[in-house]
């Protein structure tokens, strides 16, 4: 009985999980924000924290580079994968394409971000490869290339890590979108492949993905750990200064530090409005181009440059890993020797017991944090089939809804709230603050294949006379091992990738891969950046291979399960 | 009546508009079929006497079993039988996993296996029981499909375009199998299909719908009290 | 309201144990064993964190103490944990049982009342400390007062690579011509790091005529003035910088890949040890060495402190007293391990102890106490506070 009580009230419960920290932040942040702090006697309303905000030298700099780069990162990465599935979709060049990409999913972004910063820098591979051969450089250029003043390195950073995620959302789209037979319809036309496909299955696609573009706008707009190790300091962006007032010992700096999040939510919506309405733009003149009956000259010269930055996206991440596994190796590595004079197990041993720990931590909130999304979203989509509820639009937007509101607004409010609450110590609030981002990936992950599962042999099982819940354990869910497992092991690799939230929920004291690697950064140790990149990258993709493997062998002889 | 489906002045609403209208009952062994254009809402009308109806549709009337009112009844408690034109087999189990799935309950191991192999070799498929269904041909699935059906012990039976996969040559030898079935359990069968073929083999009265959502009876014997 | 809270506070009932009595090492060692202290340090060295983690090994065998250190990216970060764990009324049982501090962290603390204390100086090992000659006893000219307790001597020195820079230079303004016709070369953390804003006041200390006056607090008369040849000095030498002073290096350990890469010739660090320990991680080519301006440069001792509402008071002090050991001091300044120098008086230690310092080898690139010269004092902390602000202003947001 009371498992049939608890069903109905999981969806509740799941919204709880996810809106409840996000609701109860920005509270904590609003308050603070226009001077009212009453545990350190300051009490409010005033303006004085907007004042002390707008009267920062760097804040019109920060502000544009959050814009810019946010936008940018997104545009561009938006553009590759729409013009890569365009011109290349269903094509053997594409297949492998998505499989280079799809393994990069999982791979966190701090790692990329050290990947790369180890591969472009002016010490960087590609200019140790190339010297001093082809550059005559036999000491590094002194060229502001990582932490430029105009934030291209971290732009760059944000595109090699969500072309994949927009790849994969994209594909998933393309499946509802009958995406093969408008194409042939256009090609038959006369249109060229590019422009068939973006005059016909495009706005389809678009309407589909049109959250999670969202959600890269909001994260792009405000991530922190990418841009601590690419963006640049003089002046950081927002978000870092975010998170710079809010560690700074006098008292005042944190109700800056709350404006400052404000003003960084105002930024995110205010983007998300004019993109928007940018949208609207794009469809007026889309619409005006499609009237104009245009058969695409430059289609094929489109095809190949979007091929092209697909391709080199993919290549930067994996050579990024390749140079931070040869750091973790090196020995003395002199510039512009193109590998280390000696390799050496030295690095490994020296930091291989700290990553080991910190290995620990970070699978224990992960496991945990994963399992809980699982079961609530399951749940939550049993209750959904059981009871016939309809899923509207709206509801989806509040899955969407922690992803894009920007971390660094209601990050900082939780914590003071659950302070508050003496709830502060140990890893408890950190999950919890990880479920926040994990569920809706999960939840993301798992809702399509799950609804997407034949009823109808839900309904020959209830023939044959199982219960609902007999059906659900024996029939549904291993009949969705695969995706289930997926959706698990996008909730680790989700929860690996976490910096933020662990950093200032977890008050200094949980120390998982990704704070230690970020904290590496100010010390630009590259042999321990090195090894602890490889070791977060390593706990985000273990599991993705695991989903891989684990239905492929339970399943070996079951042929109907072997591709579903 | 007793025994039976009764189909007691059923309407079937999508939104507010009515779909469909039945007032019949199907004695065991009989056949009642169902037949008209697709979108008409046929399989809907079986989703409400398997009680899996959709968001969209709502019903009124009742249904009654063997005489009870199942109308309300949880769909696995009714104890109707149902076959899709899709094998459905469940792809994660064996033949004789499915088999033993829809078995009741209860028994031992070795009476279970014994009834399970029984039903094999009934439609000719001795020496299946560790076999994976997706290896098995069309005609082989819709067998092990039937008997799984069967070995639940439904006290009446629904069939959703059964036969409409099948190639010709096949599709007389499995709908005879099903039908010869369903006769010799006393079962009454719901048939909906678009194939006058599947109606006249089936032998039984025809409610053919139409697009102005009424309902012509060809054989009208033993409807319409 | 405010009564009721006071009432409320008085009916709350007491902390199960009352805080330990420094003086009574007996008491201190027995309610040690087996607490956990949360050291919150700076996590962006390897090797502090290889010696950090020596230490708890240590402390664990000989006491019983479990050490967790705890990386911070920014000391402030600690601060701050408390300062919130404060005005959240969380009085005892907080996150952190000691932090690594000095300067303006320590006398903020301090001043907030957030540190438990007075201790250092009731500590055993404190008998061995050179607090004489030492500066163990202010730390940026506010009295420590037993609020911390000292366990490194720090010197700014510079680090210069002899294959491309061979000579060492005597002053500020010889480091700016240098910078002028070597540019790009040169380069500082950027402040507020610690080591950031120290560059800024050395320039300072080195380029006024008198610097007595930065003994003394910030005023608003005096401050535009003094500092006045600090801006024109940056304003020539930042166009000379690394990256034109686009960008700067976060901390000093951040410059040493750059060096080893042959990006920086010179750089700067408060540690007379760590190029010569960074030799010898592999991180530093052995032509490496240092030197210190003619003047002499400013040096400082690190500290521990302990919150007000540490729930390991006595284990934390046991890990101070520890640090001040003749054994973690002999391998501190160990430039195989940490080079850091040592708070001890050679003169108060018994012999054997003596000996582990003289067998030390210091290392091709540190000075010995002699070369490193006069040590200049700290500034008030109110220039550092007001010459960091005035550096993010100028140089920190606008390039």
């Amino acid at each position: 009985m009371s498992r049939r009580r608890l069903l109905p009230l999981l969806p509740a419960l799941t919204l709880l999980a996810l809106l409840g920290p996000v609701a109860a932040g920005l509270w904590g942040t609003v308050l603070p924000a226009f001077g009212h702090l009453p545990a350190a006697g300051l009490t409010g309303p005033s303006l004085e924290p907007f004042r002390d905000l707008f009267g920062w030298a760097g804040l019109p700099r920060a502000v544009m580079l959050s814009v810019g780069t946010g936008v940018l990162a997104t545009v561009i990465s938006l553009s590759i994968v729409m013009l890569v599935t365009a011109g290349w979709s269903g094509t053997r060049p594409f297949c492998v394409l998505e499989r280079l990409l799809s393994p990069l999913l999982a791979v966190p972004h701090a790692a990329a971000a050290f990947g790369l910063a180890f591969l472009i820098a002016p010490s960087g591979w590609l200019a140790r490869l190339a010297s001093p051969g082809l550059t005559g450089w036999d000491r590094p250029p002194d060229l502001l290339i990582v932490q430029d003043s105009w934030g291209l390195a971290m732009t760059a950073g944000l595109i090699v890590k969500e072309v994949p995620f927009l790849l994969l959302i994209t594909l998933a789209a393309l499946g509802q979108a009958d995406a093969q037979r408008s194409v042939r319809v256009a090609q038959a036309l006369g249109y060229g492949r590019v422009t068939g496909w973006l005059k016909t299955v495009f706005p389809r696609v678009y309407a589909q993905i049109r959250p999670p573009v969202y959600v890269v706008l909001a994260y792009a707009m405000s991530v922190v750990d990418v841009a601590v190790i690419l963006g640049p300091n003089t002046p950081p962006s927002l978000s870092v200064q975010i998170v710079t007032l809010m560690s700074d010992p006098d008292l005042s700096m944190r109700l800056e530090a709350a404006a400052a999040a404000l003003l960084q939510l105002a930024l995110v919506v205010g983007a998300l409005m004019v993109w928007r309405f940018g949208e609207v733009v794009v469809a007026a003149l889309g619409r005006r181009w499609v009237a104009s009956g245009g058969r695409g000259k430059a289609d094929t010269a489109v095809a190949g440059l979007a091929l092209a930055a697909g391709t080199v996206s993919a290549l930067a991440v994996f050579l990024g890993l390749i140079v931070m596994a040869i750091w973790s190796f090196a020995g003395f590595w002199g510039f512009p020797d193109a590998l280390p004079d000696t390799m050496t197990l030295a690095n490994w041993a020296r930091f291989g017991s700290g990553t080991l720990e910190a290995l620990g931590e970070t699978a224990l909130i992960a496991v945990v944090v994963a399992m809980v999304a699982l079961v609530l979203t399951i749940g939550c989509l049993e209750a959904e089939y059981r009871h016939n509820i309809r899923v509207s639009q709206r509801a989806v937007w509040l899955l969407y809804l922690p992803l894009l509101i920007p971390q660094t607004a209601f990050l900082p409010g939780l914590q003071t709230l659950m302070l508050n609450l003496g709830a502060d110590i140990g890893r408890g609030p950190v999950m919890l603050a990880h479920l926040v981002f994990v569920l809706p990936y999960v939840f993301l992950s798992l809702a399509d294949p799950f609804r997407a599962w034949d009823a109808r042999m839900g309904v020959i099982a209830a023939a044959l006379r199982a219960s609902p819940d007999r059906i659900l354990w024996r029939v549904r869910l291993p009949m969705l091992l695969r995706p289930i497992l997926t959706a698990l092991a996008v909730g680790l690799a989700v929860s690996v990738g976490q910096y933020l939230a662990t950093l200032l929920i977890g008050g200094g004291r949980v120390a998982t891969l990704t704070t230690e690697a970020v904290a590496l950064a100010s010390g630009a140790d590259r042999r321990a950046i090195g090894v602890y990149g490889l070791m977060q990258t390593g706990a985000a993709l273990v599991p993705f291979t695991l989903a891989l493997l684990i239905p492929a062998l339970v399943w070996r002889n079951r042929k109907g399960l072997r591709h579903g | 009546m007793d025994k039976g489906l009764s189909l007691r002045d059923v309407t079937i609403y999508k939104g507010k508009s009515p779909l469909i209208r039945v007032h019949h009952d199907v004695a065991p062994g009989e056949v009642l079929t169902i037949m008209g254009p697709s979108g008409v809402g046929k399989s809907t009308l079986l989703a409400f006497v398997t009680g899996t109806l959709a968001a969209d549709f709502s019903a009124t009337g009742a249904v009654w079993l063997d005489g009870q009112d199942i109308t309300h009844a949880a769909a696995h408690q009714r104890r109707v039988g149902i076959l899709f034109q899709d094998d459905l087999l469940f792809p994660h189990l064996s033949v004789g996993a499915n088999l033993a799935f829809g078995l009741p309950p209860g028994g031992t191991r070795a009476d279970r296996q014994a009834r399970i192999d029984g039903a094999l070799a009934e439609v000719g498929l001795d020496g299946f029981a560790t076999r994976d269904p997706a290896t098995l041909s069309g005609g082989q699935k819709a067998r092990v499909a039937l008997m799984r059906m069967l070995l639940s012990d439904p006290c009446a039976l629904l069939l959703d375009e059964p036969f409409s996969r099948l190639d010709a040559a096949l599709r007389a030898q499995v709908r005879e199998m099903v039908f010869d079935r369903a006769r010799s359990r006393a079962l009454p069968v719901l048939m909906v299909t678009h194939d006058a073929e599947d109606a006249q083999a089936a032998g039984g009265a025809i409610i053919t719908l139409g697009d102005d959502c009424g309902s012509r009876t060809t054989d009208a014997s033993r409807s319409h009290q | 309201m405010k009564h009721l809270a006071v009432l409320a506070a008085l009916l709350a009932p007491l902390p199960a144990l009352a805080d330990v009595d420094p003086a009574d090492w007996d008491a201190v060692t027995a309610q040690a064993e087996g607490q956990i202290v949360y050291w919150n340090a700076w996590g962006g060295s390897t090797t502090t964190n290889d010696f950090i983690a020596w230490v708890g090994s240590r402390v664990a065998e000989d006491y019983g103490v479990t050490l967790e250190h705890v990386k911070l990216t920014d000391t402030a970060d600690a601060v701050t944990r408390v300062l919130s764990e404060k005005q959240a009324g969380q009085d005892d049982g907080g996150a952190i049982d000691m932090i690594w501090i000095n300067g303006p962290n320590f006398a903020a603390m301090k001043e907030a009342e957030l540190l438990f204390g007075p201790y250092a100086e009731q500590l055993p090992n404190w008998a061995l400390v050179d607090f004489e000659n030492k500066s163990v006893q202010t730390d940026f000219t506010v009295p420590v007062e037993g609020f911390e307790s000292p366990w490194a001597m720090a010197q700014v020195v510079f680090v210069h690579d002899t294959a491309r820079m061979p000579d060492r230079l005597g002053s500020m303004d010889a480091l700016l011509d240098w910078a002028q016709a070597n540019p790009g070369r040169f380069s500082y953390p950027q402040p507020p790091d610690f080591l950031g804003t120290t560059f800024l006041k050395q320039v300072l200390i080195d380029i006024l005529p008198d610097p007595s006056v930065l003994a003394e607090p910030a005023t608003d008369a005096n401050y535009e003035a003094v500092t006045e040849p600090l801006w024109a000095y940056l304003d020539a030498l930042t166009p000379h910088l690394w990256r034109e002073g686009r960008a700067y290096p976060a901390t000093g350990t951040a410059m040493f890949p750059l060096i080893a890469d042959g990006e920086l010739d010179l750089s700067i660090s408060f540690s007379p040890g760590a190029a010569s320990t960074a030799i010898a991680n592999n991180e530093l080519p052995d032509t490496m060495r240092t030197f210190v301006l003619d003047k002499g440069t400013i040096g400082n001792a690190s500290f521990v402190a302990i919150p007000y509402n540490s729930s390991a008071k006595a284990g934390a002090m046991v890990v101070a007293n520890f640090l001040m050991s003749a054994e973690a001091q002999a391998r501190a300044q160990d430039p195989a391990i940490l080079g850091y120098g040592t708070v001890l008086a050679m003169d108060k230690l018994v012999e054997d102890d003596r000996a582990l310092f003289d067998a030390l080898d210091l290392g091709i690139a540190t000075l010995t106490p002699a070369e490193l010269g006069t040590v200049q004092a700290e500034p008030h902390p109110s220039w550092m506070t007001r010459i960091s602000d005035d550096w993010v202003a100028r140089y920190g947001v606008a390039q």
